[in-house]
């Protein structure tokens, strides 16, 4: 016997999605009420203190992530559109605060985040109906998704229930696409160089959109393809269902 | 680069070359070397590599190979995980109890007849490998290959007080002829192609001519070599495990040299960093099996020699003498830090650099340090200095491609997040090489300052509407925008921010 459905959940915008991709934001809200769950958006919102972190500035990450674990006090899933933001408060929140006072109180918080496929899969079980025209895309795993948090192909399962999606996997479908975040602009010659690798495998499969989890990677791939003039877009995973499967 | 420059300036006076002048490596740290990070320059010799079509294309393609072989002996995840986990405790387990194994060790040895000595700096190692070769009268040496050798610039030390030292290995021998430092720790000339091999042989070998046939090349190399090794006064090696229990050397090879080094001239000298010890003859089994699999995508070497102590009366060959020098070089700092520890259960297979995104478009030399990729990335700042190897540090995307195949399971991506940290802060109690030397006051300002802001709602949120209501006129002449338009267009935030939008129409409703 499975266990009950969760029917609320906390949702957690991040910085990025909150900036640049709004949509993706509004379309993961959408998708988790359809599947019945209550969306909670805690107002007071700002980031979840992974560049602070990643760079060893563990006193401002951590000033900025006790802001945020307080956002959350219910026991209810934290839900977030991005692997990264995900991957940081779910296996990096406990090793920032360990030896603190809050210690238990992240813990608590990051054994609740789940990033938004997961959740969808995993604990929501969602089908999806593709009322789209026929498209094909590619699938961009976001780094973070896959290795820190783990992701093990939620969102390509998603994207599979889609009827009419032609799914064309990139040729170095887990390489990075050189984001990494300070990374793109302490070494963006190196950056630069894988990200126009991950530009021309996309572009050489043929797809029309790049979908990913994470707004990093997208704002890293849309931008090389737009300098470079490509016919191709990047999109949301969440947006790109929402789109697809919300009759208007 | 130093491969490049230093390394080139001697010019080959013979067959084998050793480079006429003494050399001295920038790199080499016995005191606290007074260099600036402007004197080593990560992004500066990556952007130089990346510029070298030949260069990327030959990394690229050989790294390709590197990954499918290794993922060809790996069909099974869970068997792969099984292993790992093996041999991750193996590795976790010797460095436990690592002083108490080392002493055994020397005790081990000892009882077979292997004079161990111990070296704290890479000076002192040289220094006893030149008192033992000149108590010997031995001015030609044969070395199989070893990267704790290359840590301690032994063949320009040693050439410098005119004693030749050949290397065997054929990467390492291609790589000497043009007297350059290995650009991968397993396959030391892989940045070179078999065109440029071909030309390098039939211009250095004498009576040699052109070929690019690999087996005719390889026969070039064989012939001289074959005759070194019988003209040879002593020989050096690696050493990838040693036993505590038994007093027993191992050594993996494929070519053959490895043996002929050891086993050959009357003198034999070992050379390991004091991480490399395991308990029992039974660590050795899996440690192996990822080692080979690992690194070369192969189920076995060709060559596992079991070095046990010298000719024993009666026995008509081996070595006269066996020596081992066992080196610090900074791994007891490293060791006395728990979570960097884990830096020294490396088995040196190099499948870290084979995965990884940086290394595959900048090759080996472009690290300006004797261990390149990602083990390179946490190993060589922690030797030399976090602050002098900042830029190094930050050379990385965190993707974690590298831990994901490491057998041992090091974790790559969150020791460098931890080198961050100690590049920039000094923190009491931290035992790390140049702790808080990397700090500027930019840095420490920018992060402060984002700090203020994400913290405070109400600043964040008009943060936030600024850029979006200005988002058109953001100036591409910041210092951030201006790295990051290299390759991309500007970022162009939403007209109205997610949280905005929410706050005005409030939630949606399904």
């Amino acid at each position: 016997m499975n266990a009950p459905k969760p029917t609320k959940a906390y949702f957690y915008g991040t910085c990025l999605v909150d900036l640049f991709f709004p949509d993706a934001g509004m379309a993961g809200i959408q998708l988790l009420q359809r599947a019945g769950v209550e969306v909670v958006f805690p107002e007071g919102q700002t980031c979840c203190g992974q560049p602070a972190y990643n760079c060893g500035f563990f006193e401002e990450a951590r000033a900025v992530a006790r802001t945020q674990i307080a956002l959350f006090p219910e026991d209810l899933p934290v839900i977030l559109p991005s692997g990264s933001c995900a991957g940081m408060m779910k296996h990096h929140y406990p090793d920032l605060f360990r030896g603190q006072p809050e210690e238990a109180a992240a813990l608590a918080f990051s054994a609740r985040v789940y990033e938004l496929t997961q959740f969808l899969v995993d604990v929501l079980e969602v089908r999806l109906e593709d009322l789209g025209q026929p498209v094909k895309v590619t699938w961009h795993s976001s780094c973070h998704a896959l290795r820190d948090l783990g992701l093990k192909g939620q969102p390509q399962a998603l994207i599979g229930q889609l009827a009419h999606v032609e799914l064309a996997p990139l040729a170095r479908e887990r390489e990075c696409c050189g984001f990494g975040g300070t990374f793109s602009v302490r070494h963006p010659e190196i950056s630069g160089a894988m990200s126009c690798d991950k530009a021309a495998d996309a572009l050489a499969t043929g797809a029309e959109v790049v979908l990913s989890t994470d707004g990093g990677c997208l704002l890293n791939v849309k931008g090389v393809l737009e300098a470079q003039a490509a016919p191709m877009r990047v999109q949301h995973i969440a947006e790109f269902l929402w789109e697809r499967t919300h009759a208007r | 680069m130093h491969g490049e420059t230093d390394m080139n300036e001697g010019g080959p006076s013979g067959r084998f070359a050793p480079s006429a002048s003494p050399l001295v490596h920038p790199h080499v740290v016995t005191e606290r070397s007074p260099a600036t990070t402007s004197d080593l320059s990560f992004r500066a010799s990556a952007a130089k590599a990346l510029g070298d079509v030949q260069l990327r294309a030959n990394f690229r393609r050989a790294m390709d190979g590197l990954m499918a072989k290794r993922a060809a002996q790996f069909p099974d995840p869970g068997d792969l995980q099984e292993l790992r986990d093996l041999g991750t405790a193996v590795r976790a387990r010797s460095l436990l109890r690592l002083p108490e194994l080392l002493e055994q060790l020397e005790a081990s040895c000892s009882r077979n007849g292997i004079q161990v000595h111990w070296a704290e700096t890479c000076d002192q190692a040289n220094a006893l490998i030149l008192g033992l070769l000149q108590a010997k009268g031995a001015t030609r040496l044969v070395k199989g290959k070893s990267m704790v050798s290359e840590e301690m610039h032994l063949n320009a030390f040693l050439e410098s007080h005119g004693i030749e030292s050949l290397e065997s290995d054929l990467g390492e021998y291609i790589i000497q002829l043009d007297h350059e430092t290995p650009s991968h720790i397993i396959m030391p000339a892989i940045h070179k192609n078999k065109g440029q091999i071909a030309r390098q042989f039939s211009q250095k070998i004498k009576d040699a001519k052109y070929t690019e046939d690999v087996d005719e090349l390889t026969a070039l190399a064989r012939k001289v070599l074959r005759q070194k090794f019988l003209e040879a006064d002593a020989g050096l090696s690696g050493v990838n495990f040693a036993v505590a229990e038994t007093g027993t050397l191992c050594l993996v090879e494929n070519e053959g040299n490895g043996r002929m080094s050891t086993h050959v001239p009357p003198l034999h000298i070992a050379v390991m960093g004091l991480e490399k010890v395991v308990a029992r003859l039974e660590d050795v089994a899996p440690l192996y099996a990822l080692l080979t699999r690992s690194a070369t995508g192969q189920p076995v070497s060709t060559y596992f020699n079991l070095i046990s102590g010298p000719r024993a009366e009666g026995e008509k060959d081996g070595p006269r003498e066996v020596h081992l020098v066992i080196l610090d070089n900074g791994r007891s700092r490293i060791y006395g830090d728990p979570q960097l520890q884990a830096t020294l259960r490396c088995i040196r297979c190099g499948a870290c650099m084979n995965h990884c995104p940086v290394y595959t478009r900048v090759g080996g030399h472009a690290y300006e340090a004797v261990y390149p990729g990602p083990i390179g990335k946490i190993l060589t700042p922690q030797m030399e200095g976090v602050g002098l190897r900042h830029d190094l540090i930050h050379g990385s995307s965190l993707c974690g491609a590298c831990s994901e195949v490491c057998p041992v399971e090091i974790p790559i991506p969150d020791i460098l997040v931890r080198l961050r940290r100690e590049a920039t802060h000094a923190d009491a109690g931290s035992k790390v090489a140049g702790k808080g030397t990397g700090r500027t006051a930019a840095e420490d300002l920018a992060w402060r300052a984002w700090a203020a802001v994400l913290k405070r709602p109400g600043l964040y949120r008009f943060s936030v509407w600024f850029a979006t209501r200005f988002r058109r006129f953001i100036p591409g002449g910041l210092p951030l925008l201006k790295a990051w338009t290299m390759s991309r267009t500007k970022p162009l935030p939403a007209p109205r921010s997610l949280q905005e939008r929410l706050r005005s129409e409030g939630l949606p409703r399904v």
